[in-house]
């Protein structure tokens, strides 16, 4: 009987030696002559479990984790090829485990489940289901749709999706395009990459479906040159689904026309800012255009363009297949629908949480993260990625929308949760902020460019114990200025963590260390 | 926003190699080519270029700009504003570290100490044997099991200072058997 045994190969499972592991399991089946079917399947998301290997029994695939090819005789001996539970890196079912259990998951329903290129595995879990759906709708049909959703954009703005493609829809017919943003600069973050090494098809189903909504016969997947993984798994996923009849000049035999291809960045965080990236795709410097112009009336070569995070068009598949409502059922407020936390930093189980939106800060750090990795107590939590605030124990309370988030200055953004214990010197987080604005800033407005370098500066003063009053009183006025005289968020916001530590921790940043350099 | 080269590593160019079929003014000439018809050319020809030479030579400047109809201080511009595109070779390797936050939270900090002591270099250098050149990065996207670091396309997760140590001895054996492999 043939024995089918699952390990991820996603960035981080392959980090951790998931690799060796799938060798040592191999190996151990030839010696045995058991016969295996090696399915090299996406991460479930729970990182901390990493490499976690699955082995299908009749009673559903039960899990093993955090295997290391060191594991592996033992397991096999403890029955591993069975299921056999006799193990202490035994997890019992994979559904049951309530860190996954617990999750709602729509749009990461298939990661770590199937084999992310294969076909068969995509449709056999509604894949393409959407796309079918909206090959029967107009335009306006499906951007109706993605409206009932109240689908807002993930990659940090919250923008109401479907207003964004009535606005390129609404432009006269003519070249238009469809943009996806896989810049993922954000540190904590790395849904993006999950939807691009472990569910590739569900992007471009989800950038199709905009392409009809909008009129636009060309997409283009702006991919991080970090994600060396996801580009090859990626590129692979387009190339099977052309041969399917999935891209193309005839989507699926209805005469519709989408084409995608990946086109990789250069390591320019700013470029992940929508203007700038349209830039980069042109072929020029990344440098931020003003607004207006909006890139949905003149984007790309100067023609009408959707932009959109990963996430936001990966969601569009569940939402076209189960209807608008259904995603709206989730969520409160204006914050509808789930929202793909990331767990990350100093945190005892990181990993991809969603949820619907509401869910209170403490719960996902505590509930689902389990503390911290180090055991000592929790000190901040920096959500939004760099240029979120650092949030102390008051704030953790408060409910994850994006409402309840803007009302105390918080930034929900990519969904990205970076844990600190109480070992971290805030002092050094907030010279690391401005630190990172004068390495990332394109160089286009002087708040940002100088008054970053400036920032580094009065931070080091203060720590080195210098003219204190007069310093706070300098860095906090000129985070004011770059908050007012920025033009794009990179410097209106680089002060949002500086402010952060100013007001919550503020003895860090003034507590004299003797000069010392940091 | 500024753009690291590797000072060290200038003048380390090494002359191609007899057997190379073509040489580098022509494999530029011929990326360029198969590339500039495609609307907004540049970046994947500069990767093209990069990926093949392992940086972009000054000679390629005036080469592209000819290609897509763009001035020599465009195209150099360009290049300088992507941290990703190096003017100088890097050494045998390039280890990248993870400076960004989440990996701070779990000792990024001092894994970045640690390698530069380590390999006897600062970012943006190669170390005296021309093994390593290091490389400061932000994020790579393995925010959950850091400190991270990326050797070629490898993302390894959790690196304690041992496990970098171990990880660059294992890497410096594997070059030295290969290289010992190839030569008669
Ligand atoms: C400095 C800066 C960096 C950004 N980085 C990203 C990014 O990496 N990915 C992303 O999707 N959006 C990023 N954004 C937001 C984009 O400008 C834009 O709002 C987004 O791509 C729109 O897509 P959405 O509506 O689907 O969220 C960034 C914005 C700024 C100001
Ligand atoms: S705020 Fe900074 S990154 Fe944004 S446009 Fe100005 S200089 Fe460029
Ligand atoms: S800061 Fe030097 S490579 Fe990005
Ligand atoms: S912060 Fe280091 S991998 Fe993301």
């Amino acid at each position: 009987m043939t024995v089918t045994v699952y390990v991820p190969r996603d960035t981080t499972a392959l980090s951790l030696g998931a690799d060796p592991v799938a060798a040592r399991i191999e190996q151990a089946a030839t010696e045995r002559g058991v016969e295996l079917k090696l399915v090299r399947n996406g991460s479930r998301g729970l990182f901390w479990l990493e490499p976690l290997v699955e082995v299908a029994t009749p009673a559903g695939r039960v899990a093993y984790g955090p295997v290391t090819p060191e594991d592996v005789p033992a397991l096999v001996e403890a029955g591993l090829f069975e299921g056999g539970q006799e193990h202490e890196l035994a997890l019992g079912l994979t559904e049951d485990i309530p860190y996954l259990k617990n999750q709602q998951r729509l749009t990461f329903s298939r990661i770590g489940i199937t084999d992310p290129l294969s076909l068969d595995d995509y449709t056999g879990l509604r894949g393409f289901e959407g796309l079918k759906k909206a090959l029967t709708l107009d335009g306006q049909g499906i951007i109706d749709e993605v409206k009932a959703s109240g689908l807002r954009g993930r990659g940090g703005a919250a923008f109401p999706t479907a207003i964004k493609w009535q606005t390129v829809h609404d432009e006269p017919p003519g070249q238009k395009y469809i943009v996806c943003n896989a810049d993922e600069g954000d540190s904590g973050t790395f849904a993006d990459r999950l939807v691009m090494e472990c569910d590739p098809y569900m992007l471009i189903e989800g950038m199709t479906i905009a392409g009809l909504a909008v009129g636009a016969t060309q997409g283009y997947i702006y991919l991080r040159s970090e994600y060396p993984l996801a580009q090859k798994i990626f590129n692979e996923a387009l190339r099977r689904a052309y041969a399917a009849g999935y891209l193309g000049e005839n989507i699926l035999g209805s005469g519709r026309h989408f084409d995608l291809e990946v086109r990789l960045g250069a390591g320019a965080y700013i470029c992940g800012e929508e203007t700038s990236l349209l830039d980069s795709l042109e072929g020029k410097r990344g440098m931020v255009r003003a607004k207006p112009p909006l890139p949905a009336i003149q984007g790309l070569f100067g023609r009408p363009t959707v932009v959109n995070n990963v996430l936001s068009l990966a969601a569009v598949p569940f939402i076209l297949d189960q209807g608008g409502q259904t995603y709206a059922d989730y969520g409160q407020g204006r914050s509808l629908g789930t929202l793909a936390l990331q767990l990350a930093g100093n945190v005892k189980r990181g990993g991809l949480v969603e949820l619907a939106f509401g869910t209170t800060l403490r719960t996902l750090m505590e509930t689902f993260g389990g503390g911290t990795l180090s055991g000592r107590p929790l000190k901040a939590v920096q959500v939004g990625g760099p240029l979120g605030a650092y949030l102390p124990e008051s704030q953790w309370d408060s409910p994850i929308d994006y409402e309840a988030f803007a009302a105390f200055g918080g930034v929900v953004g990519h969904g990205g949760v970076v844990m600190f214990d109480d070992s971290v010197d805030m002092g050094e987080q907030a010279r690391f902020a401005m630190e990172f604005c004068t390495v990332e800033s394109c160089g286009k407005c002087t708040p940002c460019r100088i008054g970053s370098v400036r920032g580094v500066e009065v931070i080091d003063r203060l720590r080195a114990g210098e003219d204190r009053d007069a310093n706070l009183e300098l860095l906090s006025e000129l985070c004011e200025t770059m908050v007012d005289g920025s033009l794009c968020a990179m410097g209106g916001m680089t002060p949002f963590p500086v402010q952060s530590v100013l007001k919550h921790f503020p003895d860090d940043l003034t507590r004299s260390r003797g000069g010392a350099p940091c | 926003m500024y753009k690291h080269n590797n000072p060290s590593a200038e003048g380390l160019s090494t002359p191609p190699p007899d057997d190379q079929p073509q040489s580098q003014p022509e494999q530029i000439q011929q990326a360029v080519d198969s590339l500039k018809d495609q609307p907004g050319a540049m970046l994947p020809i500069l990767h093209a270029i990069q990926d093949r030479l392992g940086y972009i030579p000054d000679a390629a400047v005036p080469i592209i700009a000819e290609g897509l109809r763009r001035t020599r201080a465009e195209v150099h511009g360009i290049i300088s504003f992507y941290h990703h595109f190096r003017t100088h070779p890097a050494g045998r390797r390039v280890i990248q570290v993870c400076r960004a936050e989440a990996c701070q939270a779990v000792g990024a900090r001092a894994l970045e100490a640690h390698a530069k002591t380590s390999l006897g270099v600062d970012y943006h250098q190669t170390s005296a044997d021309n093994e390593f050149t290091l490389e400061p990065v932000y994020c790579l996207g393995n925010c959950a099991c850091g400190p991270s670091i990326r050797v070629g396309d490898d993302v390894h997760g959790r690196v304690t200072p041992a496990r970098f140590d171990a990880l660059v001895e294992e890497l410096t054996t594997s070059v030295v058997s290969l290289r010992g492999g190839m030569k008669p």
